[in-house]
């Protein structure tokens, strides 16, 4: 689905991806793990657009198209779904008109019809059980005024909604309780298809006893220094980063 | 070029003046000062921003008293449907009883036009009208003076139970193209008493005209106001318009000045805290396009003990439009315990668009806690980046967030149906925007 070679990127002057390699396939968890500043988020950032990373080198291929190519919301309508670290405040706009707003887009680039408003209502009515939400949220302006767990939740309730064919979640967990945790894993894993696939960034491994990943990679300094199955995590865990880090400098 | 003014003077007062002593004191007073002074110039600190060549190159003709121009359906979308709300329609500047809906107003209250009132109301309105536009404020205050004749008048006498809700529109029509208006509206809410009162200048005009409005507004001691002004002028016509606010002690006022129309629209807010333990919230809202001139001017006076103000102008900026944000703030050396806060933001969305701003801190107390905060700038990336990763496109992503960035304001006007007409026009402005 998603194969990223030799990548690199730079915001401003400052080179942050020195080179990553990764390829996922549809039905993998993909748990992407690092120190601060190793530059898994902006790994994120970058397959969805943002606009502060320039790509100075490599290519990503996703469902066969050339992603680098895209707009942002080219790819959004492709099926790429960012969950923000640090979701915008956008006071005066409630959730249900930027969802439908988002939601008509994606089907309209599929050549489908806008969704009627009731339709539209039914789905995301189910789609809040999966947050824990009540319906007052529709009304409520999208992420004004919400507590960090409130917008990570608002984060994966889009994600429902907008069913990406590739989630990627970067740092979903950072500042959520025990509680919000859960709420967000469970949205995530009950998004789990045969056909779909999710990048987890994360700090800590704590995510990932909820969200249980099939391929574990560690960056430092922009690089994949290391990969392997689930068990990864918990050696990270246990061991911290710093084994890790040291080689890829003089690599 | 104030010929013409004073020619009109003359007639004015010769037919259609009425009233004796001293109401035609002070408007010769308005005429005298005005005919020494004339219109402000560039070179005056509270103008230095503005270009004033329209107004004072033209020789606005007083509007004549045919109101019969302005039918019922006119105004339909410019009405609100409010419970309880006396609306008062006024046309080129004189009633029109037939277009207005008067309600039932509580016992001892009064809403009426103030040609209306001076023969049941002449005492209480001789000790307030002139009182706080003082003709010296600038030319514009002295020609509204001297030709002071109909507006609204409230009045909300003390301890009253409820206060009204009114709506005041002031049309002008295709009639009063080229002429000029001078509406004067007093409110007066005495102790404990509450009001809200909604004012609308409305151009049905398309040419170059000139709204000259005043609004002198009492707020007693523990008393209420709600103010709004909502500036939907022609965008060929001059808008220039003063509303001050007398606070007593422990008084509480919320106001709203909201401006889309006009080639030149200015508005002035002055605010007098004449006691302690006031708080008053000031917000702002302005979108200006193709060359509109979009100007306020705000002052607060903090003279007393322990009050509060709390200020926000937000202003979007579109082609060759120019914003102007004057914001001052006086706190005397009795003003101790004062907490101020200013905010102004405008929201450039070309590169041909320009604003300039201007906080004006003068504290003379101590203990106070005064801040003012400006920013300038287009969308934010990031922001925009959000809306583009859900699927929205650049164009839309622009609309909605500029859209926000004006209901942060909107949002908090307590009647829906003023707010549904409010955003209504922001979103028909945002589809006019260039795509891209």
């Amino acid at each position: 689905m998603l194969e990223i070679i030799n990548l690199h990127a730079k915001a401003g002057d400052k080179q942050i991806l020195n080179g990553i390699n990764l390829t996922v396939h549809a039905g993998e968890v993909h748990a992407v793990m690092g120190p601060n500043g190793s530059g898994k988020s902006t790994l994120a950032q970058v397959l969805a657009g943002h606009p502060a990373y320039q790509v100075t080198e490599g290519q990503v291929t996703y469902m066969g198209q050339d992603l680098l190519e895209l707009e942002p919301e080219e790819r959004a309508r492709a099926g790429v779904f960012l969950a923000f670290q640090y979701p915008v405040e956008i006071p005066g706009v409630s959730n249900a008109y930027f969802l439908r707003a988002a939601l008509n887009e994606i089907r309209k680039s599929r050549g489908e019809e806008e969704i009627d408003p009731i339709d539209f209502m039914e789905l995301v009515e189910q789609k809040l059980a999966l947050v824990q939400w009540g319906p007052e949220i529709f009304s409520r302006a999208v992420n004004a005024g919400f507590s960090g767990g409130e917008k990570k939740r608002n984060e994966i309730l889009q994600m429902a909604v907008l069913e990406p064919r590739l989630a990627i979640l970067d740092e979903t967990d950072s500042g959520l309780d025990i509680d919000a945790l859960r709420i967000v894993a469970d949205g995530v894993n009950q998004l789990r298809r045969p056909d779909k696939a999710t990048i987890v960034v994360t700090h800590y491994q704590r995510l990932l006893n909820y969200i249980i990943p099939d391929r574990v990679h560690v960056l430092a300094n922009g690089r994949i220094v290391k990969s392997g199955g689930k068990d990864l995590a918990l050696e990270l865990e246990a061991r911290g980063y710093e084994w890790l880090a040291e080689p890829a400098v003089t690599a | 070029m104030t010929t013409a003014y004073l020619e009109d003077f003359e007639s004015f007062t010769r037919t259609g003046g009425g009233r004796a002593g001293w109401l035609e004191e002070l408007r010769q007073a308005g005429l005298e000062r005005f005919r020494k002074g004339g219109f402000p110039s560039g070179k005056e600190e509270d103008w230095r921003f503005n270009n004033l060549a329209g107004i004072t190159g033209t020789d606005f003709r007083l509007a004549g008293a045919d109101v019969s121009g302005v039918r019922p359906e006119d105004l339909r979308p410019y009405l609100f449907a409010i419970p309880g709300v006396s609306t008062l329609v006024f046309v080129n500047g004189r009633y029109a009883p037939a277009l207005s809906t008067p309600a039932a107003t509580p016992s001892g209250v009064t809403v009426r036009n103030l040609a209306g009132a001076f023969a049941a109301h002449g005492d209480l309105i001789s000790r307030h009208l002139g009182q706080y536009a003082r003709l010296e404020e600038s030319g514009f205050t002295a020609l509204n003076t001297a030709f002071v004749k109909d507006g609204l008048f409230v009045h909300v006498p003390p301890a009253a139970d409820t206060g009204p809700l009114v709506h005041a529109v002031y049309v002008t029509d295709g009639r009063a193209d080229g002429a000029a208006t001078h509406p004067r509206n007093l409110i007066l809410v005495e102790r404990g008493g509450r009001a809200a009162v909604i004012e609308s200048y409305i151009g049905l005009a398309t040419g170059a005209y000139l709204t000259n409005c005043i609004t002198e507004a009492v707020v007693g001691q523990g008393a209420f106001l709600e103010h709004t002004k909502i500036q939907r002028e022609s965008e060929q016509a001059f808008h220039v318009g003063t509303t001050h606010l007398s606070q007593g002690q422990d008084s509480r006022s919320l106001s709203f000045s909201i401006s889309f129309g006009g080639a030149i629209g200015r508005n002035n807010l002055d605010m007098v805290l004449d006691g302690p333990g006031i708080e008053s919230h000031m917000f702002g809202m302005y979108m200006g396009r193709g060359r509109q001139e979009l100007d306020n001017h705000t002052s607060i006076l903090h003279a007393h003990p322990n009050c509060s103000t709390r200020e926000i102008y937000k202003g979007i900026l579109d082609d060759r439009s120019h914003g102007i944000f004057n914001g001052k703030i006086y706190v005397t050396p009795e003003a101790q315990k004062t907490d101020a806060k200013q905010t102004n933001r405008a929201l450039l969305l070309s590169d041909t668009a320009r604003i300039d701003t201007k906080p004006q801190l003068e504290i003379f107390a101590d203990d106070v806690k005064c801040t003012h905060g400006a920013t300038v700038g287009s969308l934010d990336p990031v922001a925009a980046f959000y809306l583009k990763s859900r699927g929205i496109g650049r164009a839309r992503a622009r609309k909605i967030l500029t859209y926000a960035f004006a209901a942060e304001v909107l949002e908090e006007i307590p009647h829906e149906s003023v707010r549904q007409q409010l955003e209504a026009v922001v979103m028909s402005r945002l589809e006019s925007l260039a795509e891209g």
